[in-house]
C-alpha cells in the first residue's frame, strides 16, 4: 500500500498557503505536519481527504486490494476539527450509523462498536446522546469512529486537541496499533504523538510559501 | 449503507430540533388564519381552498430546506458523506428522501384536516391530497440545489427559499389546476396531473445531480 502526493499546492484566498508539496507513504509509515497557526496543515489534510481541490499536483491511492479508479479519499479517514457526530442521536447510534455507512475497505476488518467504545475508555456511556459527553469524551468517541469501520489511511486533524493525558495515551497506542497492522498515518498536530520514527514535514505557511521537502 | 443513512435521518428529523412538526404548526398556522381573515363565507373558502392549502404547503416545505445539508455541514459529517465511494447523488437523493419522509409527509397527512377548515368537500380534499403527495416531492429535489448552493452560507434560510421559488411555481401551478380540476367539471383532471408527475420524475434525476454538483464545489 503506498499513499504518494506530488507536487502539491494549494490556494487560500488569492495567495497559495503551499506548494510543491510532495511525500511518499508506504504501509506502516507516518507523517506528522508541524508549524504554527495558518501555516496550511489543515489544508493540505483536506486536499489529501479530496475536500479540496488542489492547484496543481496530484493524490493517489496504490493498494494490491484496491479496484483501479478508486481515489485516495476512499481509502481514508478524516477526523477534523469538528466530530461529525449527531448531538441529537446516542453515541451507539452515531458509531453504528457510520459503521454502516462507511463499509470496510478491502483488506482489513473493524471492530463492533461497544469494542471500539471499550477501546477509546468510554464503553459504559455508549447509551448516552452525544450531546451530553463532555469535549474529550465527544474527541474520544468521535476517534471511536475510526475504528469501527477499517480504513487504511488515517487523517488526523489535531486528534488530541481537548484531551486529557489519558487519553493522549490511548490516542497514541490506537495509532501505533493502527500502524504496525500496516495502516499509514497522517496528521498535524502540535503536540508530539509520541511516535517513534515518523516522519515529520514543517509547514511554513505563506511567509515561506516554500512546503519544505523533507 | 444508504438505508443507514435514510433511518439516522429520519430519526433525526423526529427528535429535538428535527423540523418535522415545525413544518406542520406553520402549514396548520398558514391555513387555520385564512377562514378568520376571509370570513365565514363557506362558498369562498370552498372555492379558494385547494390553492390555500397548497400555497400553505408549499411555505412549509420551503421552511425546513435550509437544513437539508446545513446541519450536516455544520459538525463536518458533510465531509465524511463527500468522501466515500457511494456516489454522491445516490447520497443526495437518499437525504432529500428521507427529508421528504420527515418534513414533506406530515404535511399531505395533515392537509385533509385543513380541508375541513376550507370547507372543501371529499373529493376536493382527495385530490389536493392526492396532488400533494406527488407534487411535494418535487419541491424537495428542487430545493436540494438550494440548499446545496447555500451550504456554505451563514443564515442561508431565507437564500434558499428565494432561490428555489422561480422553479417551485409550476409545482403549485400544476397541483392547484390538478385539484380543481377534480370538483370543477368541465376542466379534465388528468393532463395536469401528469405534468405533475413529470415535473416530479424530472427533478428527482436534475435536484440531486445539481446539489451533488454544488457541494463537490462548496467547498473551495
Amino acid at each position: 500500500m503506498r499513499l504518494t502526493a506530488d507536487g502539491l499546492a494549494a490556494r487560500r484566498g488569492e495567495d497559495l498557503i503551499f506548494k510543491d508539496v510532495s511525500f511518499a507513504l508506504e504501509t506502516g509509515e507516518s507523517l506528522v505536519l508541524t508549524g504554527r497557526n495558518g501555516s496550511g496543515k489543515s489544508t493540505l489534510l483536506r486536499v489529501v481527504a479530496g475536500l479540496l481541490r488542489p492547484e496543481s499536483g496530484r493524490v493517489e491511492w496504490h493498494s494490491e486490494s484496491a479496484e483501479s479508479g478508486m481515489r485516495a479519499a476512499e481509502a481514508c479517514h478524516y477526523l477534523g476539527h469538528r466530530n461529525a457526530m449527531k448531538a441529537e442521536l446516542s453515541v451507539t447510534e452515531n458509531l453504528a450509523f457510520w459503521k454502516d455507512f462507511f463499509g470496510d475497505v478491502k483488506g482489513g476488518h473493524s471492530l463492533p462498536v461497544h469494542e471500539a467504545a471499550e477501546l477509546v475508555g468510554l464503553g459504559s456511556i455508549v447509551h448516552l446522546p452525544f450531546g451530553y459527553l463532555s469535549a474529550g469524551q465527544q474527541r474520544r468517541m468521535a476517534f471511536a469512529k475510526l475504528l469501527v469501520a477499517y480504513r487504511p489511511v488515517w487523517i488526523l486533524d489535531e486528534p488530541t486537541a481537548a484531551l486529557d493525558v489519558n487519553a493522549e495515551g490511548v490516542f497514541t497506542t490506537l495509532i501505533k496499533a493502527h500502524l504496525a497492522k500496516g495502516g499509514i498515518l497522517l496528521a498535524a498536530t502540535h503536540q508530539p504523538l509520541g511516535l517513534d520514527n515518523g516522519k515529520e514535514l514543517r509547514m511554513t505557511g505563506f511567509s515561506g510559501i516554500m512546503g519544505e521537502r523533507w | 449503507m444508504v438505508t443507514a443513512l435514510l433511518f439516522r435521518d429520519l430519526k433525526l428529523s423526529v427528535r429535538a430540533g428535527g423540523g418535522a412538526m415545525i413544518g406542520v404548526l406553520f402549514f396548520m398556522t398558514v391555513v387555520a388564519v385564512i377562514p378568520f381573515g376571509v370570513g365565514p363565507d363557506l362558498n369562498l373558502l370552498s372555492r379558494i381552498g385547494p390553492a390555500i392549502v397548497w400555497i400553505g404547503a408549499l411555505l412549509s416545505a420551503l421552511l425546513g430546506l435550509d437544513r437539508l445539508f446545513q446541519t450536516d455541514r455544520e459538525d463536518g459529517s458533510l465531509d465524511l458523506l463527500l468522501m466515500q465511494e457511494h456516489p454522491l447523488v445516490l447520497t443526495v437523493l437518499i437525504k432529500c428522501l428521507a427529508h421528504w419522509l420527515g418534513n414533506g409527509l406530515p404535511l399531505v397527512i395533515a392537509s385533509p384536516l385543513l380541508g375541513l377548515f376550507m370547507n372543501m368537500n371529499e373529493t376536493a380534499i382527495g385530490a389536493t391530497m392526492l396532488t400533494l403527495l406527488i407534487g411535494t416531492p418535487a419541491l424537495t429535489f428542487i430545493g436540494a440545489v438550494g440548499a446545496a448552493v447555500a451550504v456554505a452560507l451563514p443564515r442561508g434560510g431565507l437564500l434558499v427559499s428565494i432561490l428555489v421559488l422561480p422553479l417551485a411555481i409550476p409545482v403549485l401551478i400544476f397541483g392547484v389546476s390538478a385539484s380543481y380540476a377534480a370538483v370543477e367539471d368541465p376542466a379534465p383532471f388528468m393532463p395536469p396531473f401528469l405534468i405533475l408527475v413529470a415535473i416530479t420524475m424530472f427533478f428527482a434525476v436534475l435536484g440531486p445531480l445539481g446539489a451533488a454538483l454544488a457541494l463537490r464545489n462548496a467547498n473551495d
